[in-house]
């Protein structure tokens, strides 16, 4: 067993009401210990707080109280050691592919050089060897989200956070991405969370499967995913595999009927 | 028929964006030649066309424009050098917006052309005061234009940018500029246009030289063909000048067209 690196302790978060409403309780005080190279899946209808864990855990919110430890240190705000990857689009348009992957490391200061070559190689990893001179806007939504994983981890972060990056992608490129992401993961083992909404994605990618409640957000249930690695994508359709969907599904189901009031 | 928001060719878009000068100018000409209108307050486009030769030729017309580019060209990078720096500074950090937002909406709405006899008063009637009513008329517009450029800043470009190390200093100078150039770019744009408004205004009172100059002089001799010839002038510079910007922008932005 491998040590923590990330310890979330008792974070909640609470928006302020709008116009004298009632204030939004987003977020239960929530306990998480990550190990390090975990796959940690975050799943949870919409609006179950989870992107709000994420995004305090990146330091671009702040949570109304407890606190959010990073290898014993607490994170008092964003910084180059939490890799982030959003759902929306959000590479630098007036930068090529190359630049972009270059953006952390020349906030860092590092020679052109050096720099150069860290993109190459994860150009290279993300399979987008040719595009290094294309603008964002050129490219596909899988492309430039396989730019800005390969953004995020040319940085070399201690962890990475993902906010359901492939939620805005076509269902085939969304599993081919799927299988992109593990792979880099199987070979370099980094720490990474990953929030999503789609069940069979949080099975497939993660070693643990968070599932979150509705609103107020709170974890409900920390289940293990056991299957051997290199996963193919043909595991999808193992009995092992669907038997954890049928569980996840039925924990889900219960929480996006509250979310929306059936009862 | 043409149908709503449906795009037309390129061979018809200047087609049509001709043909609206021709049948301007075939107005012009049956209304003056036709004799509907009297030629002391409206002279034909045959007259206005010998005026402006005459002007060229002998009367040194030339250098009144080159003195009116001049004028507006350094009034207006004066303004842009001052307003563009503000702007972003206003549009970035929230406490300064607070501090200048209120002046500046309010200096927005002095009129520059009644700034025109204080001027006289403060700088006599030399170029300073023909570039500070430029420069007032100017400051404010883009200052305030810039501000809300930079304010709208897509978010998660700069969370993207924290989480990728940025400190402050970094977010502002690689991610609010380099974002809103193209946008800045296309106020200054803008605002060109409306500093030529200014400089007429400011050669119109006390100037012996410039476009401005020149049409109130020939006010005094009923001399239409000149003012006409004069005013076009200022259309087709400003046209020239708004090509050459956007051509210039073109080039400098490639990733906006990618």
């Amino acid at each position: 067993m491998t040590g923590t690196i990330l310890q979330i302790e008792n974070v909640s978060r609470v928006f302020p009401g709008v116009r004298g409403g009632a204030p939004v309780r987003a977020l239960e005080p929530t306990n998480l210990q990550v190990a390090q190279n975990d796959f940690i899946t975050i799943l949870g209808p919409s609006g179950c707080g989870k992107s709000t864990l994420l995004r305090i855990v990146a330091g671009l919110d702040r949570p109304s109280g407890g606190r959010v430890m990073l290898n014993g240190r607490e994170i008092k705000g964003p910084g180059a050691d939490r890799g982030m990857v959003f759902q929306s689009y959000t590479l630098f348009p007036w930068l090529t592919i190359a630049e972009n992957i270059a953006y952390g490391l020349r906030e860092k200061g590092m020679p052109k050089a050096e720099r150069q070559e860290i993109v190459a190689s994860y150009t290279e990893k993300v399979g987008l060897r040719g595009f290094e001179n294309h603008y964002p806007k050129q490219l596909s939504g899988g492309m430039q989200q396989r730019t800005a994983i390969a953004r995020a981890l040319a940085n070399d972060p201690d962890i990475l956070l993902l906010d359901e990056p492939f939620g805005a992608l076509d269902n085939q490129t969304r599993g081919l991405m799927q299988e992109l992401l593990l792979g880099i993961w199987e070979r370099e083992r980094k720490t990474v969370l990953f929030v999503t909404h789609d069940i069979e994605e949080a099975i497939f990618l993660a070693s643990r499967v968070i599932v979150m409640s509705a609103r107020p957000g709170r974890i409900k249930a920390d289940i293990p995913v056991d299957l051997p690695h290199p996963r193919h994508y043909r595991m999808k359709t193992t009995p092992e595999f669907s038997s954890l969907k049928a569980q996840l599904t039925e924990e889900i189901r219960v929480e996006a009927m509250q979310a929306e009031g059936v009862h | 028929m043409p149908r709503p928001l449906e795009p037309v060719s390129q061979g018809t878009r200047v087609t049509l964006g001709i043909s609206f000068f021709v049948l301007f100018f075939a107005a012009w000409a049956f209304a003056t030649l036709g004799g509907f209108v009297s030629r002391t307050f409206l002279a034909d486009p045959i007259t206005m066309v010998q005026d402006g030769w005459l002007l060229l030729t002998r009367f040194g017309f030339l250098n009144d424009i080159g003195v009116t580019v001049w004028r507006v060209v350094g009034g207006f990078v004066l303004a842009a050098l001052v307003a563009v720096p503000l702007g972003i500074m206003m549009g970035a950090y929230k406490s300064c917006e607070a501090f200048l937002e209120p002046f500046v909406s309010f200096a927005r709405y002095l009129p520059a052309s009644a700034f025109v006899p204080l001027l006289i008063l403060w700088a006599g009637i030399g170029e300073m005061q023909k570039l500070l009513v430029i420069f007032i008329g100017s400051v404010f517009q883009i200052i305030l234009m810039v501000a809300v450029a930079v304010g709208n800043t897509r978010r998660d470009l700069v969370e993207a940018a924290y989480t990728l190390g940025s400190k402050d200093r970094g977010v502002v100078k690689r991610v609010l500029i380099p974002a809103n150039a193209p946008e800045i770019a296309e106020i200054l744009r803008l605002v060109l246009g409306w500093a030529w408004t200014y400089v007429i205004v400011a050669e119109l009172i006390g100037s012996s030289s410039g476009i401005g100059h020149m049409i109130i002089d020939s006010q005094a001799l009923l001399a239409t063909g000149q003012m006409i010839f004069g005013i076009i002038v200022i259309g087709v510079i400003g046209l020239i000048s708004d090509f050459l910007f956007k051509a210039l922008n073109r080039s400098l932005f490639p990733w906006r067209l990618a």
